[in-house]
Order: C-alpha cells, then sequence, then structure tokens
C-alpha cells in the first residue's frame, strides 16, 4: 500500500554490527544532542520579574466597573449569578437612600458581592449576562493564599477604586450591548 | 620532624578539606544548572545572583529536617556508614600532588599532604574501603530496598576495580613508579593519555562505575529501589552520603587528571618558574577537574542507566579483557624498547 506521508519507518531487528555494539559512538552522538540543548537560548519566562503577554480576550480576576462620574454599575440583578454555570457569585440588594445617587449610578445597588475564586471558573459568562456593563474579567492574576477564606472575593476586592481605573478596552463584550 | 613543617601540613590538610567541601557543595549546584540547562531549563536561580547561594541553602535545609533512625535499624552502624563514607572520600586527595612546589617564607612547601611513594595503591585500597560506608549504611538500614542498593554497589564496585586496576598498572608500567608525584613530573612532555587512549577510556569507564554515577548509577537507581542504599537516610546523614558521592567525584577526576592527563603539567610551563609556575600549575590542573567533573555530569544527563546484567556483562566481558589485552601490549612495547628480546 502506497503511503499516505513520508514518516513511516521500516524497523528491524539485524543483529548489531560491532561498530554498533561498541555503544561509543551512539554515545558521542547522543552527548552532542545535549550539548546543542546546552546552549540554546532558554525560553523561560521568570514569572514574577517577567509577565508572559497575555491575550487581548484573557479572562482573569474579575473587576466591578464604576461610569465615568464614579458611581457603581451594578444594580444587583443577579443575572450574572445565574449565569454563573459553578455558582461561584452571591450577592445581597439594598436601596439606594437619598444621598447617595453619587456613588450607585441605579436606584438598587448590591450591598455585597461575593465571588468564590476557587469555583470560579473564568469562563465569562458573567460579563456576558451583565446588562449594565458592571462586571469584567480583566487580565490580572487571582494570587495564592494559605486560607481558604482568603479566596472569597467581596466588593472591597472586585470594585475599582475611583483614582485606579481597570482597563477593560479590550474586553470582547465592551460596548455591545448598548447598541441594541 | 620539625614544627614549622607540622604546622605546613596541618594548613593544608584543613585548606583542603575546606576546598574538597566547598567543592562538592557548588558541584551539586554545577550539576543542577547543567542539568537545567540540557533539558532546556533555567535551574536554581532564586537564592543569590543566576542561584549561587543555592548550596548554602540546601544545607541548612538538610540541617533543620528531622534526624530519623528507624526501629530495627542497627544504631551505631546506621551512624557510623554516612560518616565512614564520608571519610574514604576526603582521604584519597591526600595523595594528590595539587601543584609544584611553592616557595614561601624561605621554606619549599610541597603541595602534597603526603607523598608516599606507593600512591596508587593507597588510593586504589581506599576506593575499596568506600564500598564499606554503602555497605554498612544498606545493611543497617533494616530495609530491602536499603540492601539491594548496597549489594548493587559493592558487586559493582569489585566488578569494576579489575579493569580498573589493570588499566592503571599500565600507566605504572609507562612511568615505573607508583608515586603520584613521580607519575605527574614524568608527564612534562607528553601526557600518558597519548600513550593509553585505550587505558583512559576504560579507567575512565570504570570511574563512573566505581562513582556510582548514570549510567551506572544502579545502588540508587530510583526506579526500582526508592533511593537505593540510602532510602532510610535523612536530615544530614543522607547529606554526608550525597555530599560522599560529590567529594569522590571531585577526587577520582584530580586522579583520573593525574594519571593520564599530566596532572598540574601545561604546555608552555617551560617559560615560568618558582612561585608563578606553582599557581599556575594549580590552575591547570584545577581547569582539568573542572573539565572531567564537566564530563562527567553531562554524560550522566545524556545516558539512560544500564539493566544490572549489562553492567556485568560490560564489566567482566569487555573491559577487563580489553584492559589485559593492552596491558600485554602496553609490556610487549616496553620489552622490546629495552631490547630485552
Amino acid at each position: 500500500m502506497e503511503s499516505l506521508t513520508n514518516r513511516k519507518k521500516v524497523v528491524s531487528d539485524k543483529p548489531m554490527t560491532l561498530w554498533e555494539k561498541a555503544y561509543l559512538p551512539a554515545i558521542i552522538s547522543g552527548m552532542i544532542t545535549t550539548l546543542r540543548h546546552m546552549l540554546r537560548k532558554r525560553k523561560t519566562i521568570k514569572y514574577p520579574e517577567e509577565i508572559r503577554e497575555f491575550a487581548p480576550v484573557y479572562r482573569g480576576q474579575h473587576v466591578l466597573k464604576r461610569d465615568e462620574q464614579g458611581r457603581e454599575n451594578c444594580t444587583a440583578c443577579g443575572l450574572c449569578a445565574v449565569a454563573c454555570p459553578a455558582e461561584a457569585i452571591t450577592m445581597t440588594s439594598e436601596e439606594r437612600k437619598r444621598g447617595e445617587e453619587h456613588l450607585y449610578r441605579e436606584e438598587k445597588y448590591a450591598a455585597t458581592y461575593e465571588i468564590n475564586m476557587l469555583r470560579c471558573i473564568f469562563c465569562g459568562l458573567c460579563e456576558e449576562a451583565c446588562p449594565k456593563e458592571a462586571i469584567f474579567l480583566t487580565d490580572r492574576l487571582v494570587p495564592t493564599y494559605f486560607e481558604r477564606d482568603n479566596f472569597i472575593y467581596g466588593k472591597d476586592k472586585l470594585v475599582e477604586t475611583l483614582d485606579e481605573r481597570i482597563d477593560i478596552t479590550k474586553r470582547q463584550h465592551t460596548g455591545k450591548r448598548t447598541q441594541l | 620532624m620539625d614544627t614549622a613543617l607540622l604546622i605546613e601540613k596541618s594548613i593544608l590538610v584543613v585548606l583542603l578539606f575546606l576546598i574538597s567541601l566547598g567543592a562538592a557543595a557548588y558541584m551539586t549546584y554545577f550539576e543542577r544548572k547543567l542539568a537545567a540547562w540540557i533539558q532546556d531549563r533555567v535551574g536554581p536561580d532564586r537564592a543569590g545572583p543566576f542561584g549561587i547561594l543555592q548550596p548554602i541553602a540546601d544545607g541548612v535545609k538538610m540541617f533543620l529536617k528531622e534526624d530519623f533512625i528507624p526501629a530495627k535499624a542497627d544504631k551505631w552502624l546506621f551512624i557510623i556508614g554516612p560518616g565512614l563514607a564520608m571519610f574514604t572520600a576526603l582521604i584519597t586527595s591526600a595523595v594528590v600532588p595539587w601543584g609544584p612546589k611553592l616557595h614561601l617564607f624561605g621554606r619549599d612547601i610541597s603541595l602534597q599532604v603526603a607523598d608516599i611513594n606507593i600512591g596508587i595503591l593507597y588510593v586504589f585500597g581506599v576506593l575499596s574501603v568506600g564500598v564499606y560506608g554503602i555497605m554498612i549504611g544498606g545493611w543497617a538500614s533494616n530495609n530491602k530496598y536499603s540492601l539491594y542498593g548496597a549489594i548493587r554497589a559493592s558487586s559493582q564496585m569489585i566488578s569494576y576495580e579489575l579493569a580498573m586496576g589493570v588499566s592503571a598498572i599500565t600507566i605504572v608500567l609507562i612511568s615505573g613508579s607508583l608515586s603520584l608525584n613521580d607519575i605527574v613530573a614524568q608527564q612534562s612532555g607528553v601526557w600518558n593519555v597519548l600513550y593509553q587512549p585505550v587505558a583512559f577510556l576504560i579507567f575512565f569507564i570504570c570511574a563512573l562505575a566505581e562513582l556510582n554515577r548514570a549510567p551506572f548509577d544502579l545502588p540508587e537507581c530510583e526506579s526500582e529501589l526508592v533511593g537505593g542504599y540510602h532510602t532510610e537516610y535523612s536530615s544530614m546523614k543522607l547529606g554526608l552520603y550525597l555530599f560522599s558521592e560529590y567529594t569522590s567525584m571531585f577526587v577520582s577526576s584530580a586522579i583520573m587528571a593525574i594519571l593520564f592527563f599530566g596532572g598540574y603539567n601545561f604546555p608552555g610551563m617551560s617559560y615560568f618558574s618558582g612561585n608563578t609556575l606553582a599557581i599556575l600549575g594549580i590552575g591547570a590542573f584545577a581547569i582539568k577537574i573542572f573539565l572531567f567533573i564537566f564530563v562527567i555530569m553531562w554524560i550522566r544527563w545524556t545516558i539512560p542507566r544500564f539493566r544490572f546484567d549489562q553492567l556485568m556483562h560490560l564489566g567482566w566481558k569487555t573491559l577487563l579483557p580489553l584492559a589485559l589485552i593492552n596491558l600485554l601490549i602496553t609490556g610487549l612495547v616496553i620489552a622490546f624498547k629495552n631490547g630485552w628480546f
């Protein structure tokens, strides 16, 4: 039968010649191979100092966005929690009081908002489900901890601070919903 | 014996002790680096710049580990084992001529702790005793894997010592002396490896087997014997075993450099004299030792382990006859040259 690729190799079990039995040529050729590897350039990225370049759609730690006036976008509708296949998101909602208009954009807001980073599979469905453009996944990494409790991220870690806005312009769902 | 000689030798002994230990410590680092490079990795690079503090970190770790003695182990032999291994690895360096004579404080200082006239015999004697450290440690552990490792180590060492000894005899035939000092001095022109390439090859292979280095590392073959003879050891006792392996690697490289590569001799020696010559000689010797260590490590990370029957086959049916034929030819050539026929 004609072979489809040129990768076919005929193996044989004929006895070794004296040259092959001496093993030394084979050993030397093997050592040349390892020497070549020794002189090769390392491809290692030394993590804490160097960080691998992320893909633009990388899904890392979440951020709860604020709008241009610094008000929280989240209205605690719970669609993200429903969409979440890992059931990592929980929240409690509260009504916005008079005088809190500068804090929350909608009349209802999330009093607590917790994501369990051990449950989260970083699928991005919360981001897709969100009607208010409040939650996005970013290119930040969730660090490791010794205690499980530390992996439950509350609003203190999730909501972006006013002076340190998180750039989400590269996200694939950004701005799509408003065009509808 | 005058006091100055005593002081001089004591300093030399302490210095040698420290250098051997330091070299062994940094060989572990170098081995890890080399292994990493061969496998396209970076290797230890966290402790200090380029990870050069890694051996110190390893040492501290070893000391802080629990020092455990199994309940059914022979306690005293269990403790003596690693010490004996380390001791035999260190005392070989006593007969090594590390360089030409230094001239300091109006004295000629010989860089050899003991210039005994049977240097080679001493080295082989110590090498044979070296198996006791492993054997006792493996036996005292009261563990089947340890015992298997120890048995493998002793049978392997005994088998390869024969071919090693026979190939060393050819060097003795050429130089006509058993003293390492004479053998080095007599190689100032042409190195012995040019006269005896086959003997060198046999000696080198046997040295790998004596050191329990890959591809002959069956005594601690982790895929079959967990850790071999040091399975039950922990803390600094394990550290001593690992250390003794590297120390004997250092000393064996020195012996190979002396017997076959001219020791502290280097091309263009006649242009220097006095202390300059001594220092350059020590440097040349150090470079040779380093190259041997490099090649031994390079081989370890290239060649897979032998099967035990292949090991015995190589030792008894290949290397020993080859060494004997080589010895016979060398003897005949010397006899013809001296006109004995």
